[in-house]
């Protein structure tokens, strides 16, 4: 009975909090002044009320039922959607994949070498700082350049590249943190049984580094979500999310559900990639009981 | 051939401008079987010296020779098993897995790595816990997992870094008496760090006093000059002996007068330098 309950809560909670942002939005586009609120004689507060600026919960959701176009042979706003959630999905994960395997690969050379750590940290921490649109067009130019055995660079390369670039940061400091997180004792210990830096790695490093590394490995799969969709939008690819985000804004005068259906497209793709880092965690269960180290 | 033998080695640590003597003309001798506690304040070297003995640290000038070896072989050939005040367990292994630890490093294979964890916690008398994990277990039982482990490989020789400094005063009297146990059954040399003056003085054959900057040996007592029977034959009741306490007196005084005399019937037994 309880073990039902304890399993159900988070769902029903989960529910709840979105039901209560649901109910916010429409109560008070009921009972919002239809100008918004202002204040002073400038400054806009709340949002207008008008159908055009906030569309009603339920006309977002039927919106994804209708063709995007009155165009013949349209397809609905859903399956355009889904296929374009599909493939920026597709881009974030390849650049997840390269995010973790290049933010892994910084972790280990920096906890192997600390001259490296004092040399590449900097680094790392600086590279978030540079904006996505800025170096969008910089990846573009330089991929384009690049011959890998006949492999062409092609746009997608490019947007999963940027992805990478975003992904890599939580991992590379998760993995950093973690890789060092053994006790002292631990270290004396593995030295005293005579075994080297390799396999004190695998033996202790590694697993001791699951609890910091999952939810680095969470953080990356969201940031390569949002480096996907906006290295779309810089790039000017087509097909995915991002893209769709842009064409869709501009008919929101006509059809103001239109332009949510991308953004709730992008909440559930974030959401699907967090959740396959949670299947991670659950393959890794055994070495996260090392909350206390002693 | 002695078990550990150390001669006139210092030890300086130096960050930046500043210099520490952490040991200073230190020389020791434990012979196969003994069992000799390092006592003393903080800070006088006595896990330094037992850092230099396991490899862990190398002296500045000096020799150390476990025996007969150089450190660093004693090390890679297992001649030792250490224990720490922290048990040290791998949190994500059951206990099984953490006896068995260093003899899957060292390549045993699987069929006596299994006996022999089964040997070595029905010593420690864990056997109902081979399943559980660490955080699973008592502070006591915890650390004697780590001496599990610790004499996995049957060594010669056992360092343990006060291994008992984390447990209330009932568990840490329990894991002396079976401390003592275990040296009768393994025969084990043993190099203990604490700071407890009863517990060196149960526990051991000779107590090493310590005192800190510069980090030095200040005095042994040789236990057995005080009519207590040997380390290894002891049973719980040694605690309520006259020796006993004329030996923790004996400690105490060096400890805390440098070299003062002792005892009011003389200083038997005290090696004063």
């Amino acid at each position: 009975m309880t073990t039902t309950w304890t399993r159900i809560r988070p769902v029903l909670l989960g529910a709840l909090g979105v039901g209560l942002v649901v109910a916010v939005w429409d109560l008070y586009k009921a009972f919002g002044p239809e100008e918004g609120v202002r204040l002073g004689e400038r400054t806009l507060i709340l949002p207008r009320t008008t159908d055009l600026a906030m569309p009603h919960s339920w006309e977002m959701v039927q919106r994804f039922g209708e063709p995007v176009t009155s165009l013949a042979g349209s397809p609905t706003a859903f399956e355009a959607v889904w296929d374009a959630g599909l493939f920026s999905l597709g881009l974030a994960t390849r650049g997840w994949v390269i995010g973790v395997v290049i933010g892994l690969l910084l972790a280990l050379v920096m906890c192997r070498f600390r001259i490296a750590e004092s040399a590449i940290l900097p680094w790392v921490v600086l590279s978030q700082t540079v904006p996505l649109i800025a170096i969008a067009p910089l990846v573009r130019r330089w991929g384009s350049q690049i011959d890998l055995f006949g492999h062409v660079w092609t746009s997608e390369d490019s947007v999963a590249v940027i992805a990478a670039y975003l992904a890599f940061f939580p991992v590379a400091v998760g993995a950093l943190r973690g890789l060092k997180s053994p006790a002292r004792t631990h270290l004396d210990l593995m030295h005293a049984y005579g075994v080297g830096w390799w396999r004190t790695l695998l033996v202790l490093r590694l697993p001791a580094s699951v609890p910091f590394l999952l939810p680095a490995l969470r953080l990356g799969a969201a940031s390569a979500v949002v480096g996907a969709v906006v290295a779309e939008v810089s790039i000017g690819l087509k097909g995915g999310l991002g893209r769709m985000v842009i064409d869709y804004a501009q008919s929101a005068s006509g059809d103001p559900a239109k332009p949510w259906a991308p953004i709730f497209g992008a909440v559930a793709i974030g959401l699907v990639a967090a959740g396959a880092v949670g299947l991670i965690g659950l393959a890794l269960r055994p070495f996260r009981v090392t909350g206390a180290f002693r | 051939m002695s078990a550990i033998e150390v001669r006139g080695v210092d030890r300086v640590f130096t960050r930046g401008r500043n210099r520490v003597d952490a040991l200073t003309a230190v020389d020791l001798e434990v012979r196969a079987g003994e069992f000799v506690s390092l006592i003393g304040p903080s800070g006088c070297g006595k896990s330094t010296l037992l850092r230099l003995v396991a490899d862990l640290d190398a002296p500045t000038s000096g020799a150390i020779s476990v025996f007969g070896k150089t450190t660093r072989q004693a090390r890679l050939d297992q001649d030792y098993g250490i224990a720490f005040q922290q048990a040290g367990l791998l949190p994500w292994r059951t206990v099984t897995a953490n006896v068995e630890l260093p003899l899957k490093l060292h390549g045993m294979d699987k069929a006596a790595r299994r006996a022999r964890v089964a040997e070595l916690l029905e010593l420690v008398g864990l056997s109902d816990f081979a399943k559980s994990h660490p955080d699973q277990l008592s502070g006591g039982m915890q650390q004697r997992v780590a001496i599990a482990r610790a004499l996995a490989e049957q060594p010669r020789l056992l360092l343990m870094d006060e291994p008992f400094g984390a447990l209330d005063e009932i568990t840490r009297e329990r894991m002396q008496n079976e401390l003592v146990r275990l040296c009768a059954e393994t025969g084990a040399a043993v190099l203990f760090v604490t700071h407890s003056i009863p517990e060196a003085v149960f526990l051991s054959d000779r107590v090493v006093v310590m005192s800190p900057r510069p980090g030095r040996i200040t005095g042994i007592v040789d236990i057995r000059a005080d009519g207590l029977v040997p380390a290894h034959d002891r049973a719980a009741g040694v605690r309520e002996e006259s020796g006993f306490f004329r030996a923790v007196a004996e400690v105490r005084a060096i400890l805390h007068g440098g070299s003062g005399i002792p005892a009011p019937d003389g200083a038997r037994g005290v090696d004063l330098r």
